[in-house]
């Protein structure tokens, strides 16, 4: 491997560790990103000539080197005192803590504001570029840019410290955390600027850091099961629903990932949101056992999360399971319990609507509810198979 | 480091409260100073009369007016300054606040260290 590769790797693996121990005493993100990136620059010219054993012990050394500096030089501004440098900790690998949950939580606290959670995750965790935050979130860069240090200042100005929440404040804490996380995975499944991948590391690295948590464990069970579609849910340009894919082009090691979060939280005995919508793609997933989609359990398990998580999008997943274990009309009654407002501005639940009005003969309104779903659809794979199937219903009329 | 606890409410919301249960809510402000200073962590505390007292200064001293500095449905009833270790430690005792309860209480860090 070239020393640019390791180098890339090491960054990869290192940097939220290191920004997480950099920060975590002084609680200044912003003076801990510029030390970093200090030592990553002088990585740059002094490994090429020899990679030290330990590349991680080097750059954190370098860094601390970088933030002492920076101290006494602000400390002789300020008062011209003189301040006695610690001596270089001896670079010892083994022992490093993982301040990373700090991390996690400091990006997620109730004082920052939610919307800026999942990019001062992606950056300060996995050191993601603004630009590369900016276009998933649809943001222009310097919005972006802006937005994160404002949220990295709030963290230092108002003394957010790194560290493990209270027993009696965790668990809201834990649940923004995986909101932050979520919103990685949910941004823009299907496009260029999809950040799947991310939210998988994310939630593996939560998973290792809260293993007794069943939302934690459910969550990264959810991750892994729908990246392990990846490959099968476009075909030809086109988007292909779940029940209609090819289990061969399902991700063996990724399912198998999926399968043993889900047993481990399971195995916790508690009950969560995520939980269930990994339960929900479980069963999807033992359709490459079985060869039949297992319609009765979803039902069960959709019941379940609408209750548990009225949102919308729980409540046409319940009414898509209606429709295929009972019968379409039925399932057209579930969904018309949405108020037709939220329905017309939903492209999922108007999609749904199309595909029940179609099931039960009522052509033209089905055709109307699928152009309602492409106006409000973007993902070019998405829109394709809506048109596909306003085409063939548009065939029958003729 | 050093916070300062804002307390804000609506006067409305207070003007048909009962006198005996404005006099618990004294007590409650009572007891919960008495816990700060107890926890060794109050530096300062006020709590501020209406703000038909207030008069307000500005331009230079050249304008002195009857009134608060600006007209508000919630307004300023007082502070509390603690010093604790960091934010969350300053959070769950403005949570304590009797009027986290009855209006909303604003942390403020210190801009006067580092």
């Amino acid at each position: 491997m070239t020393v640019d590769a390791r180098m890339a790797d090491v960054m990869r693996a290192s940097y939220g560790r290191l920004l997480a121990i950099l920060s975590s005493r002084t609680g200044d993100i912003i003076v801990a990103e510029d030390a970093l990136s200090d030592a990553f620059a002088k990585a740059l010219i002094h490994w090429p000539a020899g990679m030290p054993n330990n590349p991680e012990a080097w750059l954190l050394t370098v860094a601390r080197n970088r933030l002492t500096d920076l101290a006494r030089r602000n400390a002789r501004l300020d008062f011209q005192a003189e301040v006695v440098a610690p001596e270089p900790e001896e670079p010892d690998g083994e022992d490093f803590p993982d301040e990373r949950l700090k991390l996690l939580f400091v990006c997620a606290h109730p004082a920052i504001d939610p919307r800026i959670h999942t990019p001062l995750m992606l950056q300060t965790v996995l050191g993601l570029e603004a630009e590369v935050i900016a276009r998933a979130f649809l943001l222009p860069q310097t919005t972006m840019a802006k937005r994160l240090v404002r949220a990295k200042r709030k963290i230092k100005d108002a003394g957010i410290a790194f560290q493990i929440p209270d027993p009696d404040s965790i668990a809201p804490r834990v649940s923004a955390v995986l909101e932050a996380i979520y919103g990685a995975f949910s941004r823009d499944w299907l496009g260029a600027g999809a950040l799947a991948e991310e939210a998988l590391y994310l939630s593996a690295l939560l998973a290792e850091l809260l293993p007794d948590d069943g939302e934690v464990l459910g969550l990264a069970a959810l991750i892994s099961y729908t990246l392990s579609r990846e490959e099968a849910r476009v075909q030809d340009g086109r988007f292909v629903p779940l029940e209609d894919q090819d289990p061969g082009l399902w991700n063996r090691d990724l399912l198998l990932r999926g399968q043993s979060y889900l047993e481990r939280a399971q195995a916790l005995g508690g009950l969560g949101r995520f939980q269930i919508e990994a339960a929900i793609q479980a069963v999807h997933a033992d359709r490459m056992h079985t060869g039949v989609t297992n319609w009765n359990a979803l039902l069960q398990l959709h019941l379940g999360l609408s209750r548990l998580a009225p949102t919308i999008g729980a409540t046409v997943g319940y009414a898509a399971a209606v429709g295929k274990s009972i019968g379409a009309q039925e399932g057209l009654d579930a969904l018309m319990r949405v108020e037709a407002k939220v329905r017309a501005s939903f492209a999922p639940a108007e999609a749904t609507r199309a595909h029940f009005l179609s099931e039960l003969g009522q052509s033209q309104e089905a055709a109307a509810a699928y152009t309602q779903a492409i106006a409000l659809t973007e993902e070019p794979p998405l829109r394709r198979y809506l048109e596909a199937k306003r085409e063939a219903l548009a065939a029958k009329l003729r | 480091m050093r916070y300062t606890f804002l307390t804000y409410s609506r006067p409305e919301d207070f003007a048909n409260v009962p006198p005996e249960e404005l006099g618990q809510l004294k007590g409650l402000f009572g007891a919960y100073i008495g816990a700060l200073k107890e926890a060794g962590i109050l530096v300062a505390t006020d709590w501020l009369q209406p703000v038909s007292a207030a008069t307000t200064v500005s331009d230079g001293g050249n304008r002195i007016q009857d009134g608060p500095f600006a007209e508000t449905k919630e307004t300023l009833g007082g502070y509390m300054t603690v010093e604790v270790a960091d934010l969350d430690t300053a959070i769950s005792w403005a949570k304590k606040c009797p009027m986290a309860k009855y209006g909303a209480v604003e942390i403020r860090p210190t801009a006067m260290e580092g």
